[in-house]
């Protein structure tokens, strides 16, 4: 088994696990909150990577992070290399990739939580940002936490986008799904086949936990 | 005199409009009951005093602060207002313990001032053994003296109780009335309530102000409010019954003897009334007979000199003085047969369990 990529993977999933905890709360909250009648334009831009092939994603990426976009050229002046073909690329792209797996989730529990509860907290003279730590947030911690293993194993498993904006760098970007592809290539089934098992396994516990997180937040 | 004073306008699309004023002083007797059928705006007021709606238009002043003034742009936020909202349900945070729930907005307090500030609120609500357990393992009444712990807890300068009493189940509501009245009379704390429900209004209030479609109608003592509704449209809401402040004086075989201004009425003893209650008396339970010549020891025979006279559809509305303000409304045959007109002496009959008594402290 490949054991740098499996390294790669788990980094790469936890970067962006966290990254979509920081970004993808506050949009969440947003979108269960807002009464502005556009809302349904951010909903499904939120959603698009859920639609859209990975390849189609991941060429808007590549084009975005190459040396010719605005983009590109800030981050080649700011590190020295280029963002396509790049660790941090990839990450952005998972993030982007994985982001309606963690905010619809999100905004999901966040919208359930009862309004009276937040009301009562301000009149106890809590501010928004104290009632959504003390209140809100407790309240949706299980749907805050299926969204976080929902993004992990959605990133664990991604390989179209990373095949378009990461390439195949061992160490950089050769993710576990692309050293699956590559074992098949050289026709090293035994390798790909105990990468995929091992996939398989994350795959469905992370499954099982989430929807018996679920279970208990619809009970309790 | 400090008080509460507002004059707010709120409209909802595809609802209906609030327009509503009023002056509540800030003073001795704490209890205002913002009283109303469903759908009068009560809790619209309620939530624009407490900040959590604002008014398209006017303003409210709290003593010498104005926490709402459209015309200026000033609008102080929930958190800054210090009041005290007790919800319809509750509202308490089922993640927290209760003594988790009533320190909740003692976050900046030092924790061992917070729990001796969370055990002492307790106490007064006698919620003390409650404190480690969480809020789905309450009863309905425990649950609403939590609320009102935890309201209570960072000492508000007024209190706001939406329908304090209507979430629990018959029995309770019967138990509690008494026990909120006398908590609210121990805090000393300002307080409105909004109901829609006589027996609590009476229960509980000081003073009472009527909201129909939004418009506060009438503003005066509860019994007053009852008894010598403003208009029609305010009569048509509080209903056609004689209120009046009773004492009781004995109790004997099931009845309660209590006085009423300088006359005294045989009740059915309802149980908790310790002295002070309201008397409540259907104008169409009264009977009026001719005056007879010699005095008599009937059970509640009420001796009275007709006041007012005026025609009601069928029925003749008469206004009694007979020791306290009694109405009655009888058929125009028999205002006829008793010749009624001002200044005419009758007898008013009562039957005993005619005679609703709601006790005023527990």
């Amino acid at each position: 088994m490949d054991l740098a990529a499996l390294r790669l993977s788990l980094l790469l999933s936890t970067l962006t696990t966290l990254a979509l905890l920081a970004l993808g709360l506050p949009i969440a909250q947003w979108l269960a909150t807002t009464r502005w009648r556009w809302k349904v334009l951010v909903e499904a831009v939120v959603a698009l990577p859920l639609v859209l092939p990975p390849t189609v994603l991941g060429f808007y990426l590549l084009v975005a992070f190459g040396p010719s976009s605005p983009l590109g050229r800030a981050f080649i002046a700011a590190t020295g290399h280029t963002l396509a073909f790049s660790f941090e690329g990839l990450l952005l792209a998972s993030i982007l990739y994985s982001l309606p797996f963690a905010v619809q989730p999100f905004a999901a529990a966040l919208a359930r939580v009862d309004p009276r509860l937040v009301e009562a907290s301000y009149t106890l003279g809590e501010s928004r940002l104290q009632t959504f730590r003390r209140v809100t947030l407790p309240m949706a911690l299980p749907g805050v936490v299926a969204g976080a293993v929902l993004a992990f194993a959605h990133t664990l498993g991604e390989f179209g986008v990373v095949l378009m904006v990461g390439g195949n760098l061992p160490g950089a970007t050769r993710t576990l799904s692309i050293s699956i592809f590559d074992a098949v290539e050289q026709l090293d089934y035994a390798s790909a086949g105990r990468t995929s098992a091992l996939l398989l396994a994350v795959s469905f516990s992370v499954l099982v936990l989430t929807y018996a997180l679920q279970r208990r937040s619809l009970l309790g | 005199m400090p008080s509460l004073a507002f004059e707010i306008e709120r409209s909802y699309p595809r609802g209906p409009t609030v327009r509503a004023a009023l002056e509540v002083p800030l003073d001795a007797a704490p209890v205002t009951v913002l009283y109303g059928p469903s759908g009068s705006g009560k809790t619209t007021v309620l939530r624009c005093l407490a900040g959590l709606d604002v008014p398209d238009a006017g303003f409210i002043r709290f003593g010498g602060e104005t926490w709402v003034d459209r015309g200026a742009r000033r609008i102080v936020p929930p958190q800054r207002r210090g009041v005290g909202l007790l919800f319809q349900e509750y509202a308490l945070f089922p993640h927290l313990t209760v003594a988790a729930n009533i320190g909740y907005a003692l976050r900046t307090v030092e924790a061992r001032e917070r729990a001796a500030r969370v055990e002492d609120v307790a106490r007064l609500l006698r919620i003390s053994e409650l404190l480690p357990r969480r809020p789905d393992r309450l009863s309905g009444g425990q649950r609403q003296r939590v609320a009102l712990a935890r309201a209570l807890a960072p000492r508000p300068r007024l209190l706001l109780l939406d329908e304090p009493l209507s979430a629990l189940d018959a029995p309770t509501r019967e138990e509690l009335r008494g026990e909120l009245r006398m908590l609210l009379e121990r805090t000393g704390i300002p307080s409105i309530v909004v109901t829609h429900d006589r027996v609590e209004a009476m229960a509980l209030g000081d003073r009472m102000a009527v909201l129909v479609e939004g418009a506060v109608r009438q503003v005066g003592a509860v019994h007053e409010v009852f008894s010598e509704p403003a208009d029609l449209v305010v009569a048509r809401v509080v209903g056609t019954e004689n209120v009046a402040p009773a004492r009781l004086v004995v109790r004997r075989e099931g009845l309660a003897l209590v006085q009423v201004d300088s006359a005294r009425l045989w009740a059915v003893d309802p149980g908790h009334v310790e002295r002070d209650a309201y008397a409540c008396i259907r104008a169409e339970d009264v009977v009026l007979e001719p005056a007879p010549t010699t005095a008599t020891s009937a059970r509640n025979e009420l001796m009275g000199t007709v006041r007012a006279v005026s025609g009601e559809g069928a029925l003749v509305r008469v206004t009694l003085d007979c020791g306290f303000r009694l109405v009655a409304l009888v058929t125009r045959a028999s205002a006829a047969r008793l010749a009624l007109e001002p200044g005419a002496r009758v007898a008013a009959l009562v039957k005993a369990p005619a005679i609703r008594l709601i006790p005023r402290s527990a």
